[in-house]
């Protein structure tokens, strides 16, 4: 017997980094720089919550919700940082990793049919959420010229005036560009103009280099009609950990919780207790860990210019975003310098149509390693000028 | 601009090129170049050594923590003391310290007799320290910041999301 696939799942094309990941496998010495994840292990303090939960055997399930403990700190947490308000109680959601944050909305808020507008470039799971929802993706591609913000413009051109769904993610995975309060304001108002329900993945927000991270729940009269996701796995350094965190308007996070009581029951206890002591007492880490962030980032986009490739001013998350020399495609540069110089990139058109020409750079990488890959590029680069 | 930054980064690896640095800072490179030429002159970075990890040498390396007491008089203070021992090439780090205490001083000879041949004879009778405790050093596990063990493998995949 073989199994019949539904279409949802057939609709979903393989994943574009597999076939790197493969190559990659193969080969000895590869410096990796595509990688979306801290090299930072979580703060020791954090870690160390979590053992103490364990030996504890705080091990059952917590409320749905999450633990209320943490739903405060949260709260207090996004308060404080970003000039958000929610109820601890009836506004917060504390899930599995943003990313079943992202796919709870989609599946709260998305009927079959409906249209769902995505800033690209965009982080590679969105359009699966979208498809596996039932949803149609429609792409609203961000142009290098305009620092790959999101414009009015952009979003009319792309015909998102009738979507349903707007989703962004600034700072930006692949791009790390990032949107001022200044170029929120526009695009809020098309959402409110065009009653646009807006999904913001923040998740990259405390790791944003120049000036502040904006929300645009905060922005008048969107808090009612966004959902924000953030977590803990980029500036807290806890990616295996899985946690994660929705904030919205009490029926849409009741609607999200319908989803995740029958799926997920609760977020990993465990790591719901490393969570509350990173937002306890790890500032400082955090802090340490975004500077080097961005001597890192200064660092590549330095070196890219000085090997002749056009780099993107990136702004903030951990990546940056720079054009491949004339003659090749994204991916053909991909693969190329993963055979020849055993360097991991991530080829810019995995993130949408629009990231055709580029690669997503990671630093999230020890600097000793990004000196000798980015060597590497050079030489590359100069054997094929 | 930020002295400080250069000095931390020189801190994490005295072998960044004042290019890398400048790259880092947003500096330019003479900029930087300057700056450490003038915390140097100025005396705030006083060298640049290798951090070394000397288990991995065949040949003995024998190092050891001394604690030292003294007695002090009119005539002298703990900076003579201090001037005195720091003179002694085996002697690798001296420190006033406070507790149980006075002098916390760091030993390297080549071989055990040598560096207890050396507090013997050479730091002991120093008429003013009355007791000399010493601590062979067995396994160093961190040096100035950076730990020695065989270092954890990225078992990060080579590509996320």
């Amino acid at each position: 017997m073989t199994f019949e696939l539904s279409d949802r799942v057939q609709a979903v094309p393989p994943s574009g980094i597999r076939r790197f990941f493969e190559i990659a496998e193969e080969r000895d010495e590869v410096i990796s720089l595509g990688v979306g994840e801290p090299d930072f292990a979580t703060p020791w303090a954090a870690r160390d919550a979590a053992i103490t939960s364990l030996e504890q055997g705080k091990t059952s399930y917590t409320a749905n919700r999450g633990k209320r403990e943490l739903r405060e700190a949260i709260a207090d947490y996004v308060a404080d940082r970003f000039d958000l308000g929610y109820d601890p109680d009836e506004e917060i959601i504390v899930t599995a990793g943003a990313s079943e944050a992202v796919d709870l909305a989609f599946r709260a808020f998305v009927n079959p049919g409906d249209t769902v507008a995505i800033a690209q470039p965009a982080y590679i799971s969105y359009e699966p959420g979208v498809i596996f929802a039932g949803g149609e993706v429609l792409p609203v591609p961000t142009r290098e010229e305009d620092d790959f913000r999101l414009t009015v413009e952009g979003l009319e051109e792309a015909g998102a005036a009738d979507a349903d769904v707007l989703v962004l993610c600034y700072p930006n995975n692949p791009t790390g560009a990032i949107m001022p309060e200044e170029d929120l304001e526009p695009i809020a108002e098309f959402a409110r103009e065009h009653d646009l329900t807006v999904f913001s993945d923040e998740i990259y927000a405390e790791l944003t280099y120049d000036g502040e991270h904006t929300s645009i729940a905060s922005l008048e009269g969107m808090r009612e009609r966004t959902i924000v996701f953030n977590g803990f796995s980029k500036a807290h350094a806890m990616t295996g950990l899985r946690l994660g965190y929705a904030l919205g308007p009490a029926d849409a996070i009741g609607a999200m919780n319908k989803i995740h009581q029958y799926t997920m029951l609760s977020a990993p206890t465990t790591a719901q207790y490393a969570a509350l002591e990173a937002l306890d007492s790890c500032d400082n880490d955090v802090e340490e860990m975004v500077e080097e962030y961005d001597r890192r980032r200064r660092f590549v986009l330095s070196r890219f210019r000085e090997i002749g490739m056009d780099v993107f001013e990136a702004k903030g998350a951990f990546y940056c975003f720079p054009e491949v020399p004339e003659g090749f495609t994204a991916e053909e540069f991909a693969e190329e310098v993963l055979r020849e110089q055993g360097v991991a990139v991530v080829p810019g058109d995995v993130f949408g149509d629009v990231g055709e020409g580029h690669l997503r750079v990671s630093y999230a990488t020890g600097l000793e390693d990004l000196r000798r890959a980015l060597n590497r590029i050079e030489a590359f680069v100069a054997d094929h000028a | 601009m930020s002295e400080r930054e250069v000095l931390e980064l020189l801190r994490e690896n005295a072998r960044y090129s004042a290019a890398d640095i400048a790259r880092m800072t947003d500096l330019e490179e003479d900029e930087v170049e300057a700056a450490i030429e003038e915390l140097e002159a100025a005396g705030l970075v006083r060298g640049y050594q290798a951090v070394v990890d000397w288990d991995r040498l065949e040949d003995e390396r024998v190092r050891a923590e001394v604690e030292l007491n003294v007695r002090l008089d009119r005539e002298t203070g703990y900076d003579d003391i201090a001037e005195r021992l720091a003179r002694f090439p085996q002697v690798t780090a001296l420190r006033l310290v406070s507790g149980d205490y006075d002098f916390d001083m760091e030993v390297e000879g080549d071989s055990i007799r040598e560096v207890s041949q050396f507090i013997s004879e050479k730091v002991a009778p120093v008429p003013e320290i009355t007791q000399t405790v010493t601590h062979y050093v067995m396994t160093s596990y961190k040096e100035n910041g950076i730990e020695l063990g065989d270092g954890e493998d990225d078992d990060r995949l080579s590509y996320s999301p």
